[in-house]
C-alpha cells in the first residue's frame, strides 16, 4: 500500500457568507462564520476543506470572495471552492482570492472546454470536476447512472461512466462524486459507482453524499475505491469529529494522516 | 538591505497570497510579494513559488529576467526557498508539455510520475500525486529542526524531480517512484510539497526558513 493517506474532508455549505445546515460545535462562539468552521476543522485534523457556494443571487458573490480570503489567511491546509463557477474568470477570482482547487460542474457539462481551458491555464492540479450521479434503470442487467446538473435537479442525459473518462482527459485533477440518490439519506455512499468511477478513471476520486457514521467512510475507500471521503452532517452535528473518524478508518487498516 | 524582509517572488503564476500568509503566520514581520529584482535584491531572504504548467512558468520566469535574479542570489548566502514548480523549473530539463528547457542551475530532470504508476505490491496509483504524504529526511539541515522523521506534508503535483548529483537530496517521498521531496545546496532549500498547505508541519519548515542562516 502506497504511503499517502486517504484524505478526509468536511464540506461546509455557505450561503451569503454564512454556514448553513446545522451546526452544532462546542466552543464555538458563530457556527455559522465559515472562517470559525473551517478554522476548527483544520485543529481537529480535515487534510482539506471544501467549501461549496450556494449564494443563488450573483450580487452576493463577492461576499464569497471575502470569505475564501479570511479562511484561505488562517487555515493552512487546501482549500476547494465549487458551486456557481461558470467561466475561467471566475477560477481565476477565486484561486486569487486563496482556494487551492476550484469545482465545476453545471459550467463543464454546458462547455466541456471549460475543463481543458482551465487545466490549460491554471493547472490540472486546480481543477475539480464535480459529477452529480443518479442511477437509472440498468440496461442487460448492468447498473448505469447519469449525470444531473443544477443540484441535482435536472437530468443532462449524460452517462455518468463516459463523463467521467471524459473530464478525465480533458484534463481535470481529480473528481468529486457525488450520489443523488444516496446524498442526505445517511445510508452510505453508492458504493458501486464509486467504485466503477474510480477504477475507470487514472485521477483521483472523492466520494460524497449518504455518509451517516464513521464504518460509511471506511467502506468507501475498502470497498468503494475512493481516494478520498467527503462529509458535511456527521461532522456539522458534533456527532463525530475529524480524529474520531481518523482513528476509526486507522483501526480498519486505513492509512490516514 | 532590509534583513527582515522575505520577498516572494510573483512570476504571475497562481495565488501566491496563501505563502505569504503563511509565512506571516509563522511570523514573518514584512513579506513582500514582488516581482521588481530592486525589491527581491533588498530582500533578506527569498521564496521562490510556483504553480501551473511548466511552458508557461518558464516563459514568465524568462520574460521577467527571474533567472537572472535566481543565479545571482544563489551565489549568495541569503537563504532562498523553493517551492513545488519553483523547484522544477531549477532542474535541466521537464518532461512536462512534451518538453521544457528549465533553468539548470541543479542538474537533473523533471520526470512524468508515469500511467500506469504501480506501487510495489503492484497496485495502480493515482496521478497527481495528491494529498499528505510522508518525507524521509536524508540528512540533518536546519530547515528540518522541530520535525519528525517521516512526518506528512502536502502534495499535488503529477512531475517529480530527480537531481543527478544524489548527495543534494535532503528527503524524500515514496509514491511507486522515489521523489525528490527536498533539495537542499548551500543557501538554497527546494521543496516539492506545499509548507504552506502542510499546517503544523509546513509552518514549522516556515518558521525554520525565517531564523535560517542559509549555511548547512
Amino acid at each position: 500500500m502506497s504511503g499517502l493517506a486517504t484524505r478526509i474532508i468536511p464540506c461546509l455549505d455557505v450561503d451569503r457568507g454564512r454556514v448553513v445546515k446545522g451546526i452544532n460545535f462546542v466552543g464555538i462562539r458563530d457556527a455559522g462564520d465559515p472562517v470559525e468552521v473551517a478554522k476548527r476543522y483544520n485543529e481537529q485534523g480535515a487534510d482539506e476543506i471544501t467549501f461549496l457556494d450556494i449564494t443563488a443571487s450573483h450580487e452576493d458573490r463577492d461576499t464569497t470572495e471575502h470569505t475564501v480570503e479570511n479562511i484561505a489567511r488562517e487555515v493552512f491546509i487546501p482549500l476547494t471552492v465549487g458551486g456557481g463557477i461558470r467561466k475561467v474568470e471566475d477560477i481565476r477570482r477565486m484561486l486569487n482570492a486563496g482556494a487551492d482547487k476550484v469545482s465545476i460542474n453545471t459550467a463543464a457539462i454546458l462547455n466541456p472546454e471549460l475543463v481543458r481551458e482551465a487545466a490549460q491555464r491554471f493547472g490540472s492540479q486546480c481543477i475539480v470536476v464535480a459529477i452529480d450521479a443518479k442511477r437509472v434503470a440498468d440496461v442487460d442487467g448492468r447498473a448505469r447512472w447519469e449525470i444531473y446538473t443544477r443540484g441535482g435537479r435536472e437530468p443532462a442525459g449524460i452517462d455518468a461512466l463516459d463523463w467521467a473518462r471524459q473530464v478525465a482527459a480533458l484534463g481535470a485533477g481529480e473528481i468529486l462524486l457525488t450520489s443523488m440518490d444516496r446524498d442526505g439519506t445517511r445510508d452510505g455512499f453508492d458504493l458501486e459507482i464509486t467504485r466503477v468511477i474510480t477504477d475507470a478513471v487514472n485521477i483521483p476520486v472523492i466520494a460524497s453524499g449518504g455518509v451517516g457514521d464513521l464504518d460509511h467512510l471506511a467502506d468507501g475507500v475498502l470497498k468503494g475505491g475512493a481516494d478520498a471521503v467527503l462529509a458535511a452532517s456527521i461532522f456539522h452535528y458534533g456527532e463525530y469529529t475529524i480524529a474520531e473518524a481518523k482513528a476509526h478508518m486507522a483501526q480498519r487498516g486505513i492509512v490516514v494522516r | 538591505m532590509s534583513a527582515d524582509q522575505v520577498a516572494v517572488i510573483d512570476y504571475g503564476m497562481g495565488n501566491l497570497h496563501s505563502v505569504a500568509s503563511a509565512l506571516e503566520h509563522a511570523g514573518a514581520s514584512d513579506v513582500l510579494v514582488t516581482d521588481d529584482h530592486k525589491l527581491v535584491r533588498e530582500a533578506g531572504r527569498v521564496v521562490f513559488p510556483g504553480v501551473g504548467a511548466m511552458r508557461d512558468c518558464m516563459a514568465e520566469i524568462k520574460r521577467l529576467r527571474c533567472d537572472e535574479i535566481l543565479r545571482e542570489l544563489l551565489r549568495q548566502q541569503r537563504p532562498v526557498l523553493a517551492i513545488c514548480v519553483g523547484l522544477q523549473a531549477l532542474m535541466s530539463s521537464s518532461e512536462e508539455n512534451n518538453g521544457v528547457d528549465c533553468l539548470d542551475i541543479i542538474p537533473g530532470e523533471v520526470r512524468f510520475l508515469g500511467e500506469p504508476l504501480l506501487d510495489s505490491a503492484g497496485q495502480r496509483l493515482k496521478v497527481p500525486h495528491m494529498g499528505w504524504n510522508r518525507v524521509r529526511q536524508q540528512r540533518d539541515h536546519p530547515m528540518w529542526r522541530g520535525i519528525e522523521q517521516d512526518t506528512r506534508f502536502y502534495f499535488v503535483h503529477s512531475y517529480y524531480v530527480q537531481a543527478r548529483q544524489r548527495s543534494l537530496v535532503a528527503g524524500s517521498t515514496e509514491y511507486g517512484v522515489s521523489i525528490d521531496a527536498a533539495l537542499s545546496r548551500s543557501n538554497l532549500f527546494a521543496v516539492q510539497f506545499h509548507p504552506e498547505k502542510s499546517h503544523t508541519a509546513g509552518l514549522q519548515l516556515l518558521r525554520n526558513f525565517l531564523s535560517w542562516s542559509g549555511a548547512e
